[in-house]
Order: C-alpha cells, then sequence, then structure tokens
C-alpha cells in the first residue's frame, strides 16, 4: 500500500494565500492569548501586514504561470492580477472595518451572543467591538483568492464556502439596528447555502460527464466524449446558478437588496468590491477554460440573463429611496455589465478586470462616505435625510457626487473608460445586442445617481437633516483613494489598460 | 446492482430538499432541505466514482462532508441569534428588510 504520492507542490506559487491563511490563523490565536485592551492594535496590524505581504508576493509572483497540487490551483497571469485587485480593495476595506473613530467601538457589535434590544445588549452599547472581524475578513480574503486560481471544481467549491461561511457572520455583527443585521446574515446563509448545493450538484453531473472536475480535463473531454451532452448541459446550469448567485445576477440577485442593507456598512464595502472581483474571477476562468468549446450551449443563456440583470438592476435601481439599497441595485446592475465581459470571452477578459478594479474603488468610496452621514441612531440611510447635505457640507458632497458621476458613466471619470474599455471588447466580439442594452441601461441608470446629486445640491434641507461626522483618518484615506483612483483612471486609465492587457489570460493547459 | 438507481434516488432527494427550501417554514427545517440537498450531490458524487472506475469521486465527498459540518457551524450560530432575539425560528417572521 505505498502507491500513494503525494503530488509535488510548488509553495513559492502559493505563497500569498498561504500567508493570508497562516495569518488568519495567528489571529484567532491571538483572539484567544492577547490581553482585551491590546488585541484591537495586535489583530489590525496582523491583517494589514498579511493582506500587504500578501500583495508583495503577488506581484513577486507576477510573471509566474504555473499548475500545482496535481491541478488544484492553477497560478497565471489573469489569476494572479484578480488576487492583486482583491488584495488592493481589501486594504483599502481594512479602513472602514478598522475605523474606529467614528463610532464608539467601532461599526460591530461587542458581543454577538446578547440577543437584540436585551439588557446585556444595551450594557454593550459603548464597549469596543469584537476584533474577531479581523481574522474573518482575512480568511474571506484568502477564500476568494483561492477562488480566482483554482485549477478544479471541488478546490472551488471549498474556496467558495471558505469565503462565504465567514461573510456570512460578519454581516450579522452590526452594533446598532441588530435585528436587520440578523436577518441580513440569515437571509444571505440560507440562500447561499441553497445556492451552493446547486453548485456541488453540477459538480457532481459534470463529474459523471467527464470524469474528472479539472477545468482543462472538462475541456479535453467536451471535445473527446461521445457521451450524451444531457449530463454536462444539466451540470453546467447548476454550475452557473452558484456562480451567478455569488455574482448576483437576476434572477438570482433578490438577496443582494436586504444583505447590502442590513450587514454592516464595511462589510457591505467588502462585499461590493472583492466579493464582486472574486465572484467574476471565478466565472470568467469557468467558462474561458472548460467551456469555452461549448460557447454555443450556453452563451444564448448567459446573454438572456446579463440583459436581464442589467435592464431589471438599472429600472428597480431608479425606484429606491434607501441610498444602500440604491447602491446594491447599482451593483447588480454592474453585475450585469460584468456578464457581457463573460460572454464575450477570451477578447474581454482584460477590460473585465479593468471594470473591476474601476468599480471596486469607486463602490468602496460611496460606502465609506454612507458611514459618515449619521444622527443619534447611527448611520442616517434615507435618502430624504441626505436632502441639503451640500450646504453645510460642501467638500463632503463634492466628492459624493464624483462617485455618483462616476457610477453614471460621465467622461473622465473611471466609470467612463471601464465602460468604453468593456463595450469595445464585447463589440469587438460581436455581442452588439448587449452593448446596446448595456447603453440604454446605463442611461436609465444614470437618473438615480443624478437624482442623489440634486439632492444633496438643489433641495433645502430638512427639519432633521443629519451631520456629516468628521471621518478618521482610516476613512479619509478610503475616500480620498477612491475618489483618486475614480480620477485617475478617468482621466489617465491607459496604463492599468496595458497592466491587464499584458497580464496575460487563465492558463489553458 | 445497476448503479443508475442511485443516480435516481439522488436526484429525487435533491429535488425533495430543494422543494423543501422553498416551501417549509422553520429556519432549521430549511436548513436540513439544505444538508439533503448536499448529500444527494454525495451520493451522486460517489455513484459516479464506481461508474467511472476513479475514486475522485469518493474523496470529493469526503470534502463535502467537511465543508457542509463546518457550514452547520455557522449556520446554527446565526439561526440561534435570531432565534434569541425574535423568539423564532420562522423565516416568514423576518420580513424587516424590504422595498
Amino acid at each position: 500500500m505505498n502507491d500513494i504520492q503525494l503530488p509535488p507542490i510548488d509553495y513559492a506559487a502559493l505563497l500569498p494565500m498561504l500567508i493570508v491563511f497562516g495569518l488568519a490563523c495567528v489571529g484567532i490565536l491571538a483572539e484567544a492569548f492577547v490581553p482585551r485592551k491590546h488585541r484591537f492594535a495586535v489583530q489590525a496590524t496582523l491583517t494589514l501586514a498579511a493582506l500587504i505581504a500578501g500583495l508583495v508576493t503577488v506581484i513577486i509572483n507576477r510573471d509566474l504561470e504555473v499548475t500545482t497540487i496535481g491541478g488544484a490551483v492553477t497560478i497565471d497571469g489573469a489569476g494572479l492580477f484578480l488576487q492583486g485587485i482583491i488584495l488592493v480593495l481589501g486594504i483599502v476595506a481594512f479602513g472602514l472595518i478598522a475605523e474606529r473613530r467614528l463610532e464608539r467601538g467601532g461599526a460591530f457589535v461587542a458581543n454577538a451572543a446578547h440577543a437584540a434590544d436585551s439588557d446585556g445588549d444595551k450594557k454593550q452599547l459603548n464597549e469596543a467591538g469584537a476584533t474577531e472581524i479581523f481574522p474573518l475578513t482575512l480568511f474571506a480574503i484568502a477564500g476568494m483568492m483561492l477562488f480566482c486560481v483554482s485549477g478544479d471544481l471541488l478546490t472551488m467549491f471549498v474556496a467558495l464556502e471558505v469565503f462565504s461561511l465567514p461573510l456570512y457572520l460578519m454581516c450579522g455583527l452590526a452594533r446598532r439596528r441588530r435585528l436587520l443585521s440578523q436577518e441580513s446574515a440569515l437571509k444571505y446563509f440560507l440562500l447561499g447555502a441553497f445556492a451552493s448545493a446547486f453548485f456541488l450538484y453540477g459538480v457532481a453531473l459534470i463529474y459523471g460527464y467527464a470524469g474528472s472536475v479539472q477545468l482543462v480535463a472538462i475541456k479535453q473531454s467536451v471535445l473527446d466524449s461521445d457521451k450524451s451532452g444531457v449530463l454536462l448541459a444539466a451540470g453546467l446550469a447548476l454550475l452557473a446558478i452558484g456562480l451567478l448567485f455569488k455574482a448576483a445576477a437576476v434572477p438570482f440577485h433578490v438577496w443582494t437588496p436586504d444583505v447590502y442593507q442590513g450587514a454592516p456598512t464595511p462589510i457591505t464595502a467588502l462585499m461590493a468590491a472583492c466579493v464582486k472581483a472574486a465572484a467574476f474571477g471565478g466565472l470568467l476562468r469557468v467558462f474561458n477554460v472548460a467551456f469555452e468549446t461549448t460557447s454555443w450551449d450556453w452563451r444564448p443563456v448567459i446573454t438572456a440573463v446579463a440583459m436581464a440583470t442589467m435592464i431589471v438592476g438599472s429600472i428597480l435601481a431608479v425606484t429606491q429611496t434607501d441610498i444602500k439599497r440604491l447602491l446594491a441595485y447599482s451593483s447588480i446592475a454592474n453585475a450585469g455589465y460584468l456578464l457581457v465581459g463573460v460572454v464575450s470571452l477570451g477578447g474581454a477578459v482584460g477590460s473585465s478586470m479593468f471594470y473591476l478594479v474601476a468599480y471596486g474603488f469607486s463602490v468602496l468610496a460611496a460606502f465609506g462616505m454612507v458611514t459618515l452621514v449619521r444622527d443619534a441612531d447611527g448611520e442616517a440611510t434615507h435618502l430624504s435625510r441626505w436632502a441639503g447635505l451640500g450646504k453645510g457640507s460642501p467638500l463632503f458632497s463634492a466628492m459624493f457626487t464624483i462617485i455618483m458621476l462616476g457610477f453614471a458613466g460621465i467622461p473622465l471619470t473611471s466609470g467612463f473608460s471601464s465602460k468604453f474599455a468593456l463595450f469595445s471588447s464585447a463589440w469587438d466580439a460581436n455581442q452588439s445586442a448587449l452593448v446596446i442594452v448595456g447603453v440604454l441601461s446605463s442611461v436609465v441608470l444614470a437618473f438615480p445617481y443624478l437624482k442623489v446629486v440634486v439632492l444633496l445640491w438643489l433641495n433645502p434641507p430638512g427639519d432633521e437633516t443629519p451631520t456629516v461626522s468628521v471621518p478618521g483618518y482610516l476613512t479619509r484615506a478610503v475616500v480620498g483613494v477612491g475618489v483618486l483612483a475614480t480620477i485617475v483612471l478617468g482621466v489617465a486609465p491607459s496604463w492599468l489598460l496595458d497592466m491587464v492587457n499584458s497580464a496575460g489570460t487563465f492558463l489553458a493547459k | 446492482m445497476t448503479p443508475e438507481y442511485y443516480l435516481v434516488l439522488a436526484a429525487v432527494l435533491f429535488t425533495i430538499g430543494a422543494v423543501g427550501v422553498l416551501i417549509r417554514r422553520n429556519a432549521i427545517v430549511v436548513f436540513m432541505c439544505v444538508e439533503l440537498m448536499l448529500n444527494a450531490a454525495n451520493l451522486t458524487l460517489v455513484t459516479f466514482a464506481r461508474i467511472n472506475g476513479s475514486l475522485d469521486g469518493q474523496i470529493m465527498a469526503f470534502f463535502v462532508m467537511v465543508v457542509a459540518a463546518a457550514e452547520v457551524v455557522v449556520g446554527l450560530a446565526i439561526i440561534m441569534s435570531i432565534f434569541r432575539s425574535r423568539r423564532s425560528a420562522s423565516v416568514d417572521d423576518a420580513n424587516l428588510l424590504k422595498y
């Protein structure tokens, strides 16, 4: 019984993920052994160090192309670039998660075990927030990194759960409005588990068809196999449900507004930026590597999903009265634009990644600014409360206007350059119908954004207009970086476009 | 024994689980239905491993069991916390977030 051999492992290629996973485990030990008053400083330093070290090792590995651990992990140019995106956006989102100056003790509850509105819950209102949030963030980010470079569907399933499970928990950890927060965690968890069960059954059916779950082996067996295509088609459909759920595409988007609204705003920002990058990284890899040769079968369906996502997202965004829900529907519509990149396959991988960077920075700044508008009950997210903020807080309103114009796709912002790059590569791939729907829906989507701008500047302030808190240096940095990226990527996008194009595509051998 | 019967059984179990998620009200029962779906996928994996004559599917089933166990830990924690706040585990009662 000595015939079991360990597959060769390329530790250098795995180093970014090993660092983040390893320091997440150290963070759990720190939670147990570091005295309470030092815990926040230790955990925050550890988390930031892990993310930066991960980013540095990703940059060092940038030219690597290798398949390791028996095909479970494929490190390639596009995968490394996606890992880099997730880490950079994760570092920015860390600024929001670690912020403790806006509210005593930060945005997270001190002891989640207290029932909402119980005596214990009232007592802990001013206690410092739990620091478990930091290792949970690291586990989520490491899972997303693994998700983008999975070489087989089983690794992809495990990575999907590794980044989803911490997110389910983090959604339920808001300091204020705890019932809403717990409800969002419950909804996200039940629907997420439902979707991942579909994903897994899809994996099982594809295993039955191809005899393997490795992406390259699936591609090969699609070319060679004489089995009936029913198993493949059913498996692919179920697999796509799991992936499209995470990407928040219509008709699997219903959880998005509720979870975005109920979750603590820093976690919403993390989900909108990093999870979107990871989900689309996974989608792009699966469709470009394993199912490129069957594109005749799935393309009509994904095209319909992309159209529905763009249309439903942009129309429902018009009717929203809560800024977090508005941004949630806008993230659904943006998922539709990114799906255009998925349908266009190979040529659009680079511009999809560019879009993920541009959108990620803008959305982080947007949610960062949502955390600043507060009254006695915490964040004031209803849009009517935002009327006339421009009079009292012109700098805040000017920055929010820039972000909104960026989302609306006004030239000289990243929203314009990223949409232009994505739609022109889709046009080159003969997806003209999708491009037309995309442009029309982005016209519709401009309306809610401009409505917010009008509300900020032109409407008279109400009786109870909330104040804009003076941000701590962390939130200030996040908002500054986000606004700066929105402008820089709009005025001078060419260096990043060169970078995504030279990053190469997915390794398919 | 033809292994195909097990595929049919797994498909039936998966469907029962999916329908259960959609129609049951108690969060714990909904969650058990999700677990049923995962186990149906496991049965499919093991059966295909037998049909294909490779061990991969059986090994995958082990991974799935571990992931499902982790999911139980997180899921029950979330359901417990909402039950303690609301004194109810019905998914219909969790209706504050809408529109």
